[in-house]
């Protein structure tokens, strides 16, 4: 049995991925395994597609921080998630050089014919549509990132979708829900 | 130059498509230079040949390589040295297309600083959304250690390095070195008061130095060819080539590897194709979001984007990610997309930005509605004014740079806004 399951034997995130956790502990110093809270935020939120609050007590019980810390880190990083919303997330860089080729009007065309407003969920619970901040895909844009485990790229948890058109991004949302 | 000469210096894969994979990259010279400075170098040398080459940070402060390298405090231990792969100033991608096509050529020059400045464990900080990018870092850094490239007692020498990726999750303010040190400890990435730097109380204050991905692509080839090869590009005081990252209204956006001192007029037009349309060039943001917009007169077209000449047009070069902005753009839309980003991206930890940011923000976008007065105007100017010089990083000085060179070089824009109003 691997030592961090012995260790902390009623933590469900241990029990789950004691040897990623491990692999990601020795990434660091001994002493620093504060480091690991990213790495591990993305492990418990893979599984649920946000991160609990039982999850912020166990990863914070594994790096001796209190589950307060853990959720400062949540708050503060834009890719961490404390509710649930659509299974994937379809985030469309809207920023100043997507938007001067025409960012603007593929979301709302692409909102338009998923019948939802930007930031809401369709209806079947699959896709949540949403404006972020500058994605480095500048010179391809339009261009969204898909974030939620298995995209259309394998099992990149984040995908990066450029030089996209509305048809082309429609597509790519029918693929997932046909995954769902 | 003859077909024999290769015409890249960092996009390397352009002339050499495979150059991703270790086996092509070994066979085109690749970690000579990293096996000739451990086995052959004492650490110093190394630092006094990148010195002598004049190389300066490529993330956008156009800081000394050399001598950043050279402010590594040697009394305490171990070192730490730091990737900065934060890439996310709004305009900028070239750090991504060197980690995702020419790899071994970044990790090399990561290798060598850490030999260079004693550090036998190094990172490298990847924004979140490079979720691929760190998984092809992952199996090229697996490739190394196959090959005995990484390790203990790398080339029958007591040097032993080991490197490794860590994600962020999407946070602008960690490309600030000392709000990246944060976040690698697992903190909110807020940036830290300096001094003391890096190199002196860095990652768990330890010693650290913290170099941009093109910074240290450029590292190879300079202790493989020589400081003085280095120097026969760009200018005497900008020496080597840059990857401008070329966005905006534009046939060609993309990368583009020029010596620097290229004149913005040919990175639009003769690698760029020109405006679409044809329409004209209006402003140009040669560092991203964080610039000052240049007015796009035919002097400032044939400016040469070096550090020294930039400035000359009322701007600053950064990390020459240049966004083009013409004529059918108004600068009171421009300004509330900038000021959106900055609002949001602004850490918090200090009262000027936070607030300021969150200010501009509401007034820009009332003048862009056509809801705004003059007297709005002018309180926009205020507010930027009051954030100046005062904030604890340059994230809220750079978020004013848009609007008072916007406010002051395009005036007629914001009073058709304000006019506008219903």
């Amino acid at each position: 049995m691997n030592q961090l399951a012995q260790n902390f034997p009623s933590n469900m995130l241990v029990k789950k991925y004691a040897s990623e956790i491990e692999a990601i502990l020795a990434k660091y110093p001994f002493d620093q395994k504060r480091s690991a809270v990213m790495p591990m935020l993305y492990l418990a939120q893979r599984d649920g597609g946000f991160v609990t609050k039982q999850a912020m007590h166990e990863i914070g019980e594994v790096l001796e921080i209190t589950a307060t810390e853990v959720a400062s880190i949540v708050g503060f990083y834009s890719l961490y998630y404390d509710e649930p919303a659509g299974k994937y997330r379809v985030q469309v860089c809207a920023d100043l050089p997507c938007a001067l080729r025409g960012a603007d009007e593929f979301l709302q065309k692409l909102c338009q014919n998923l019948g939802i407003k930007v930031g809401e969920t369709t209806p079947d619970g699959a896709v949540t549509v949403e404006s972020v901040m500058c994605l480095a895909g500048c010179d391809k844009a339009p261009m969204f990132q898909v974030q939620g485990a298995g995209s259309a790229n394998g099992d990149d948890y984040i995908a990066y979708h450029e030089n996209q058109t509305v048809e082309s991004a429609m597509a790519v949302v029918e693929a997932l829900r046909a995954k769902k | 130059m003859t077909d024999a000469q290769p015409s890249y210096v960092l996009l390397r894969h352009r002339d050499i498509p495979t150059i991703n994979q270790l086996d092509v990259y070994k066979a085109n010279g690749g970690f000579a230079a990293f096996e000739k400075v451990v086995k052959t170098m004492q650490p110093g040398a190394v630092v006094d040949v990148v010195k002598a080459s004049g190389l300066r940070g490529r993330g956008g402060a156009g800081f000394p390589t050399g001598m950043k390298w050279s402010f590594i405090d040697n009394k305490a231990f171990p070192h730490y040295v730091v990737a900065n792969a934060d890439e996310s100033e709004p305009g900028t991608f070239k750090d991504r297309e060197i980690m995702e096509s020419n790899p071994f050529q970044f990790l090399e020059g990561l290798a060598i600083c850490a030999f260079a400045v004693q550090a036998n464990a190094a990172y490298v900080y990847l924004r979140g959304e490079f979720w691929q990018v760190a998984k092809i870092l992952d199996q090229k850094i697996a490739d190394m250690e196959a090959a005995g490239l990484l390790g203990d007692n790398l080339f029958g020498t007591k040097y032993s390095l080991r490197l490794y990726t860590h994600l962020g999750a999407g946070a602008y303010i960690c490309g600030e070195e000392t709000a990246m040190l944060e976040s690698l400890e697992g903190k909110m990435g807020q940036p830290r008061l300096r001094p003391p730097f890096p190199p002196a109380v860095g990652l768990y204050g330890k010693p650290t130095i913290v170099n941009n991905v093109e910074t240290l692509t450029n590292v190879p080839p300079i202790l493989d060819k020589g400081a003085d090869w280095f120097r026969t590009y760009g200018t005497p005081k900008s020496p080597g080539v840059k990857i401008f990252s070329l966005s905006g209204c534009v046939n060609k956006p993309g990368n583009y590897e020029l010596p620097l001192g290229t004149t913005f007029r040919d990175l639009i037009y003769k690698y760029g194709g020109g405006v679409p349309g044809d329409r004209k060039v209006k402003a140009i943001m040669p560092a991203g979001a964080s610039s000052s917009l240049i007015v796009a007169t035919e002097q400032a077209l044939d400016t040469a984007m070096d550090y020294e000449s930039v400035p000359s047009v009322g701007a600053q070069l950064g990390s020459a990610s240049v966004i083009v902005v013409d004529e059918s753009i108004s600068i009171d839309w421009l300004l509330n997309k900038t000021l959106h980003f900055f609002k949001h991206e602004s850490c918090g930890k200090c009262t000027p930005c936070r607030e300021g940011t969150y200010w501009m923000m509401h007034i820009a976008e009332r003048i862009h509605h056509h809801e705004g007065t003059p007297e709005d105007v002018e309180l926009l100017r205020t507010v930027a004014g009051q954030i100046k010089g005062k904030c604890f990083c340059a994230l809220g000085e750079f978020s004013i740079e848009a609007v008072l060179t916007g406010l002051e070089r395009f005036p007629e824009d914001f009073r058709i806004a304000v006019e506008a109003r219903k």
